[in-house]
């Protein structure tokens, strides 16, 4: 029971990041219809950008560790915000009324560029750093010896992804460019003729949706302590996964769909084994996508002719 | 093309005067440059590594920040006179009937030369074995091409893991052959099959899917496929892949040194060569094989079948074709010529392991068929070539090569997103588009 609860707790952690990453996806694919193949890459980056900034402010003397994670969590949102903002320019803009499978190449293109362009800056190998945040609660003392802990990095990550994500719902459900994006989401010539700036409100989905990715890069960073090159891959599979999962255009949905595979995932490699964690998750996406194509909260697809 | 549409330029365009033109391109070139440096400011203008003692450290290098950011500003400036000096996007040049016409009959002839200048390759470079491994190297992946093509090209069926099947046919005859001591020629055959399998197993959850999850779940299955192979150590051998997988033999004499081998037998003179020439016209006949059939398919029911469903699946839906065995003929014959390839892969090489089945294989072969044109065999067969050749170029820039591959993909999208060299054309269309009176559509009348 103990060691349910300890991966109860971790997989909610996990699944918090996933769900972050996540939202990312299930926005872009709301909006424009395509699966933003290089959200996983921006992820990555966002991470980068973190532990770069970190590394400079630790080195010029900052000791203060919450002034320095808020710096870090604005540079790196900022920062990475701005590469979500490229890439929707660069690859997907001039393609919006290409054939269908256009965007999605350019997307896996600028993936490999994403990938390989911070394996050129930053090199190949493993970047660990020391723990940051230290220290935590024990919940409870096991008969046998097993101690089921909370640490202080988890009670931050789920901290900070229910925050942004009250921000994040109130942004969508109550602001001006949030009905920009419903309107956009239903129909873009409509809202066009209504006035809304459907350039616009596609780039700041992308910004917005970077931002996240790059919270969750952070998060990540500070709960595994270390970053790589080529960890947006899988990452963003599995985020991809949670949005089918919870139901793609759905945001709640992407963040339970988030949990779930977070859970899934711990369940899974604490349960029957590790070595097919990856596995498991791919197979749940081809079993949820046959099943289940709407996921949890999504509404069904009619398609017209 | 469509129609002889020329756009004329704005006139509001023509009164802009130079200085301003000027100003414009300065500007937004300031505007890209100035992205650029919050871009790479920290990813480029410093750089992070583990130290000996597992500290990270970091250094400066803003020299390098200051060329990047130089080079997006006058590249902007470059993309912004080019863009104005080509006109407005969606203007088409006209092409001189005289041209066209030459370049019609550069076109038919293009095919033939290019396969006779294949088949004489190991005669004309037989002292170069770089250029004969490349030339075998560049034959695979064309095979791979058309047999995607097949998938991507005709049924319209965007596959992403096309490796797979690729992996499932090098395995199958490494493991065959190691274990049991299969002849090659045996193998080749089963190989395909079971790869044929595969497609079938993973055509028949996706019969449902369309465009871009049927991508992401095909990206899944290659995925899972090459995390089994890795992880299922027992069977084959896991990271460390399969070894000592035995060389082809033509038909039984093995091309070796000793006396029953085929130089022996013939009179002649042993040569390594003459493996590598063999392989040459092994996997040459294998990819003419590959294009063959599918030219045949194509002209049959079924392959008519596969273009109406690239159109329109619904359509197709409604003219009664039978969608389910239409998706998985198209898959199953895929795999098939993935597991072919893949065979010849594990032969050729006499080592596999999972790091040769990854994903950036698949969008290679994908990128492939794209740039070919989709459904273009000639064009496939072409980009095949310009691809590995580029990557060849780029062997020494090692780490760039990944790199380029990705900006070329999203430029080629941008730019040519129905493929450079060839164009998708359906096999069959009316020939003559005739005008339907508006009272004879009425209801009733058909």
């Amino acid at each position: 029971m103990d060691y349910f609860a300890q991966q109860l707790i971790n997989g909610i952690v996990l699944g918090s990041i996933y769900g972050l990453i996540a939202i990312g996806y299930t926005m872009v694919y709301g909006i424009v219809g395509m699966i933003n193949f290089a959200h996983g890459d921006i992820f990555m980056i966002g991470g980068f950008i973190a532990l770069i900034s970190f590394l400079i402010l630790v080195s010029i003397g900052l000791t203060a560790v919450p002034v320095i994670l808020l710096i870090v969590l604005l540079v790196s949102m900022a920062i990475t915000a701005l590469y979500g903002w490229t890439v929707e320019r660069i690859a997907y803009r001039p393609l919006r009324h290409s054939f269908r499978l256009a965007p999605m190449l350019s997307a896996i293109g600028m993936s490999f560029v994403l990938t390989n362009y911070s394996q050129v800056a930053q090199g190949a190998r493993v970047k660990p750093v020391p723990p940051i945040i230290t220290g935590g609660y024990m919940l409870h003392q096991g008969s046998g010896g097993f101690v089921v802990q909370l640490s202080n990095v988890q009670i931050i990550v789920v901290i900070t992804t229910v925050v942004l994500l009250a921000i994040f719902t109130w942004l969508v459900a109550r602001t001006r460019l949030g009905r920009d994006m419903r309107a956009c989401e239903q129909d873009q010539t409509m809202a066009a003729l209504l006035g809304v700036d459907v350039d616009r409100t596609i780039s700041m989905t992308f910004v917005i949706g970077a931002a996240l990715a790059a919270v969750a890069g952070m998060m990540y960073l500070l709960y595994y302590g270390l970053v790589d090159f080529f960890m947006g891959f899988v990452a963003g599979i599995k985020a991809f996964t949670a949005a089918v999962l919870g139901g793609i255009g759905s945001l709640p949905g992407a963040m339970l769909g988030g949990l779930a595979i977070g859970l899934i995932e711990t369940f899974w490699s604490a349960y029957f084994s590790v070595e097919y964690k990856d596995v498991a998750a791919f197979s749940i996406l081809i079993i949820v996508l046959i099943f289940l194509p709407t996921g949890l909260l999504g509404r069904p697809e009619v398609e017209k002719v | 093309m469509t129609g002889e549409r020329v756009t004329a330029p704005a006139p509001e365009r023509l009164a802009v005067s130079r200085a301003q033109r000027a100003v414009f391109i300065f500007k937004k070139a300031a505007i890209s440059a100035l992205v650029a440096l919050v871009l790479f400011s920290l990813m480029i203008g410093v750089r992070t590594e583990a130290g000996p003692s597992g500290q990270l450290t970091y250094w400066t290098r803003f020299d390098d920040l200051a060329a990047m950011v130089g080079a997006v500003f006058g590249g902007s400036i470059v993309v912004e006179l080019l863009r104005q000096w080509w006109g407005p996007v969606g203007t088409i040049r006209v092409v001189p009937p005289s041209v066209q016409s030459a370049l019609a009959v550069a076109r038919r002839g293009i095919a033939p030369l290019l396969l006779i200048f294949t088949f004489l390759v190991p005669v004309i470079f037989y002292d170069q074995r770089y250029i004969l491994d490349l030339g075998i190297l560049v034959l695979t992946y064309v095979m791979l091409g058309w047999g995607l093509n097949v998938v991507v090209g005709l049924a319209g069926l965007l596959d992403l893991g096309y490796v797979a099947f690729y992996a499932v046919g090098a395995y199958s005859y490494a493991l065959l052959a190691t274990n049991f001591g299969l002849s090659f020629w045996i193998c080749l055959p089963l190989a395909g099959i079971l790869a044929a399998l595969w497609g079938v197993m993973l055509g028949f959850p996706v019969l449902r899917l369309r465009g871009d999850y049927l991508a992401i779940v095909t990206l899944a299955f290659g995925e899972i496929i090459r995390l089994v192979i890795i992880n299922w150590q027992s069977l084959t051998g896991g990271p460390n892949g399969v070894t000592g997988i035995p060389r082809p033999t033509l038909f039984g004499i093995p091309l070796t040194p000793g006396d029953d081998g085929l130089a022996a037998r013939l009179g002649i003179e042993f040569s390594p060569t003459h493996r590598i020439v063999f392989l040459f016209y092994l996997i040459l006949a294998l990819a003419l094989l590959t294009n063959w059939v599918t030219i045949r398919l194509r002209r049959l029911p079924l392959g008519r079948a596969w273009e109406a469903l690239r159109e329109d699946e619904v359509a197709c839906r409604a003219l009664g074709i039978n969608i389910t065995t239409t998706k998985l003929t198209a898959f199953a014959t895929g795999a098939m010529f993935g597991g072919f390839a893949g065979a010849f892969f594990a032969t050729r090489q006499g080592f596999i392991s999972p790091e040769s089945f990854t994903f950036q294989e698949s969008a290679l072969v994908l990128a492939i068929v794209v740039l070919g044109g989709m459904g273009s065999q000639l064009g496939v067969a072409l980009a095949a070539l310009t691809m590995i050749g580029g990557f060849e170029l780029f062997r020494g820039l090692d780490q760039y090569r990944m790199l380029v591959f990705g900006v070329a993909m999203v430029l080629l999208m941008i730019w040519r997103p129905r493929g450079l060299i060839g164009h998708r054309a359906p096999t069959v269309f009316l020939q003559h588009s005739h005008a339907i009176s508006s009272d004879l559509v009425k209801e009733g009348h058909g």
